[in-house]
């Protein structure tokens, strides 16, 4: 089930964006900023530090 | 009224407009209403425990209704899922790897969730199943959101995060 890394990622970026967005910012506009920041964040690093160790065999 | 309507009874509250460094005037304009409750020291064991047996319910408790069905939706939802993938919730015991047994005390701050499923029999995990590490980290990190969630319980009973529903 679900063995794809993408999908896990999306979903493991999407569920800890919402709960900092809710514990870090007080009202709903600064919560879906934030948590869309911090959502495109996760998947913008996790892509970069993809791309860099694929060519190294470890 | 409005804002003592939406804090609810047994608590004092009132409405204030955020400050940015600008005019009095230009902030009540300009600025959303922030919904300023009193602190309920006396509630802030409680709130942490029922936030420990389910993730959001200790904000429920302290009237936060949205905040709280959001994070119980948000970590519910992602410690199932590591479930689903095979996670293993069994404690490690022993000190031969120190490391796992922090990961099982994460595990179990999610509370009822964990014990539910250690009780349903799906605690085993697949270590050969391509998503068992996948499941282990979504079900620690669940744990580990949740600890987050308690803090932030009690700081909000006792006033020193008192912003957001």
């Amino acid at each position: 089930m679900m063995a794809s890394h993408l999908l896990n990622l999306t979903i493991f970026s999407a569920v800890v964006s919402t709960v900092f967005a809710m514990l870090l910012r007080p009202d709903t506009r600064s919560r879906v900023r934030f948590g869309l920041l911090a959502f495109g964040g996760f998947m913008a690093a996790a892509l970069v530090v993809g791309w860099i160790m694929y060519p190294f065999p470890l | 009224m409005q804002a003592a309507a939406a804090c609810g009874a047994g608590t004092t509250c009132a409405k204030i407009g955020l400050s940015r460094g600008v005019g009095v005037e230009d902030d009540l304009a300009q600025t959303p209403e922030v919904i300023v409750r009193a602190a309920r020291p006396a509630a802030a064991v409680p709130a942490c425990l029922l936030a420990w047996l389910l993730p959001g319910a200790g904000h429920l408790y302290l009237r936060r209704t949205g905040k709280g069905l959001v994070l119980m939706g948000a970590i519910v939802s992602m410690f199932v899922l590591g479930v689903l993938l095979d996670a293993r919730l069994q404690p490690y015991l022993g000190f031969d790897d120190p490391l796992a047994i922090l990961r099982s005390l994460a595990q179990m701050a999610m509370g009822v969730p964990y014990f539910v499923a250690r009780a349903l029999g799906v605690d085993a995990g697949q270590v050969v199943s391509v998503t068992h590490e996948y499941g282990n980290t979504f079900t620690e990190v669940g744990g580990l959101l949740n600890i987050l969630v308690i803090l932030d319980a009690f700081d909000t009973a006792m006033g020193r995060k008192d912003t957001g529903a």
